[in-house]
């Protein structure tokens, strides 16, 4: 579960990312963040995933108190999370299982349970008999469900996916967005960040949006599809 | 319980030393150089400083006694010069002990045997506990009252006390100089590795890696950098002082008074001192590079 509570950043160069955002996510939704680019949706996931700190107000993430947590305590909080990003950011010089072998490893899981939960991932990303190739033999697609594997891995609470649909073409997308929709149905909390108005309401799900670091909408069941243009 | 996956780490660090091959070898190269020259001028100190010990072991002078005191006022001067600071011990030498040593020097003694005892002056033999302050108590033995003359070595003395305070400065700026050069390259060479390498090390901490996790493996490649650097510097330091060893032993040498102390009586401490200096130089240089990468 996340709360935030009248949250604010403040970077050192004056720029103020968020002003007062109050939310919660609970354990088992399915949620969009959405929002226009600089509106303080990657300040939003920073804070989240504890690579900054909130200026002012309440955060918490998967009961770690992020306003009081030492900085021993940070690789802890994050192994409850699972991120994935827009250009996939997976080691090229290593196969789609060592990509999620080396995850494992980096949260020094022992080899026992590494070569019983590898395979297990990829098959559920769909990518069983893919365990041998390399990034660059793999499409868009097939890359972004590594990185959806190599998120899943570690058995997180939650995976936060940072536009993870920004590369590829619409039927990719959407296959993405269902392999989501999918883990999400086996119990793990998931936020979407993402600007694509087509998929979002596509999926009737909750959506936060946030406009110059303010919540300025949170309802479920699209969002885009109300708006006047 | 925390697990800490060792074999992991420890190939992680010896691959990385592999795959930054030109860049290890240089480093290694850097350190080798850097340590053999701290340790031959230590080395050259640590002779001085032997050489000075044996001479040290001599450091006597002789005080001449006024010839025209009789044998027992004479020997009465001892508790005089004992009284002198820094005198460690006073022997007198009769005329008679004075003439034997003197013919005793000599190739062709039968020739000096009839010299009378007269031609030769009661003296005391001096030794000093300091060499350094040989020439202060030089003064104040001359000082006392029957002694008409002292003759002492200075020089040398003095040659190997300006050599030792000079080497032993040099020393340590150089070992200081030498061991910031050895950090900073040994700390490019990490940075470069972590540089390449930042990706994974973001990937590692986004998927919940400890500082120590990320650590070591550079850690470990520091430290290998810096044990093989000291280790090949110590057996070049053995190979170079041999030959050096060798060369003073020859005829043709030109300082064979010198006695040099065998490597073989240091060896256990300069292999301490070159992996110690190895081991901070490694594990420093890499925990530097990689300290600003860790705050992700």
């Amino acid at each position: 579960m996340i709360r935030l509570i009248d949250v604010y950043k403040e970077y050192e160069n004056g720029t103020k990312a968020l002003k007062g955002i109050t939310t919660r996510i609970d354990d088992g939704e399915f949620v969009f963040l959405v929002g226009a680019s600089g509106s303080g949706k990657s300040t939003m996931i920073r804070l989240i995933t504890g690579e900054v700190a909130p200026t002012h107000g309440r955060l918490m993430v998967n009961g770690y108190n992020l306003n009081s947590i030492r900085q021993k305590q940070i690789p802890f909080m994050r192994r409850t999370l699972g991120v994935i990003f827009q250009d996939f950011r997976l080691i090229e010089k290593k196969t789609a299982a060592e990509n999620l072998i080396f995850a494992m490893q980096a949260v020094d899981a022992p080899p026992r349970d590494i070569r019983k939960r590898v395979p297990y991932v990829l098959d559920l990303v769909g990518l069983s008999g893919k365990e041998q190739c390399l990034p660059s033999q793999m499409s868009g697609g097939e890359q972004q469900r590594v990185a959806i594997a190599r998120a899943l891995v570690n058995n997180p609470r939650m995976i936060i996916a940072d536009e993870p649909t920004g590369n590829l073409d619409p039927e990719r997308s959407l296959e993405i967005m269902l392999l989501l929709e999918r883990i999400n149905a086996l119990g793990t909390t998931i936020l979407v960040v993402t600007h694509e108005k087509e998929l979002v309401d596509r999926f009737s799900k909750r959506v936060i949006a946030i406009d110059k670091g303010q919540l300025i909408n949170d309802e479920t069941g699209g969002y885009y599809k109300n708006e006047t243009v | 319980m925390k697990r800490f996956n060792g074999g992991y780490l420890i190939t992680e660090g010896l691959t990385a030393i592999v795959s930054h091959g030109l860049m290890s070898f240089v480093a290694i190269c850097i350190i080798v150089a850097c340590l053999i020259i701290m340790g031959s001028f230590s080395l050259v100190a640590v002779n001085i400083n032997y050489n000075l010990g044996l001479l040290e072991d001599k450091n006597e002078f002789l005080a001449y006694i006024d010839e025209s005191l009789d044998d027992d006022v004479a020997r009465g001067l001892q508790s005089d010069i004992e009284a002198v600071d820094n005198v460690r011990s006073v022997t007198f030498i009769s005329r008679t002990e004075a003439k034997e040593s003197y013919i005793a020097d000599k190739e062709d003694s039968a020739l000096y045997e009839d010299l009378p005892d007269t031609v030769f002056r009661n003296r005391f033999s001096v030794q000093v506990d300091d060499i350094e302050q040989m020439e202060t108590t030089i003064d104040q033995v001359e000082q006392v009252s029957g002694i008409v003359k002292v003759s002492a070595d200075l020089e040398v003395a003095q040659g190997f006390v300006v050599a030792r305070n000079v080497l032993s400065g040099i020393s340590l700026i150089m070992v200081v100089v030498l061991s910031i050069v050895s950090v900073f390259i040994v700390y490019n060479t990490i940075r470069l590795a972590t540089f390449h390498r930042r990706e994974e090390i973001a990937i590692m901490k986004m998927c919940g890696a400890t500082n120590g996790f990320v650590c070591w493996p550079f850690v470990i490649e520091g430290l290998v950098i810096g044990l093989a650097g000291g280790l090949i510097a110590f057996a070049l330091q053995w190979a170079i002082y041999e030959l050096i060893g060798k060369a003073a032993e020859s005829p043709a040498a030109s300082f064979q008074f010198l006695s040099l102390v065998p490597f073989g009586t240091m060896a256990w401490s300069v292999l301490g001192v070159f992996c110690l200096a190895g081991f901070s130089i490694g594990v420093g240089g890499s925990l530097l590079s990689i300290r600003k990468f860790l705050n992700v």
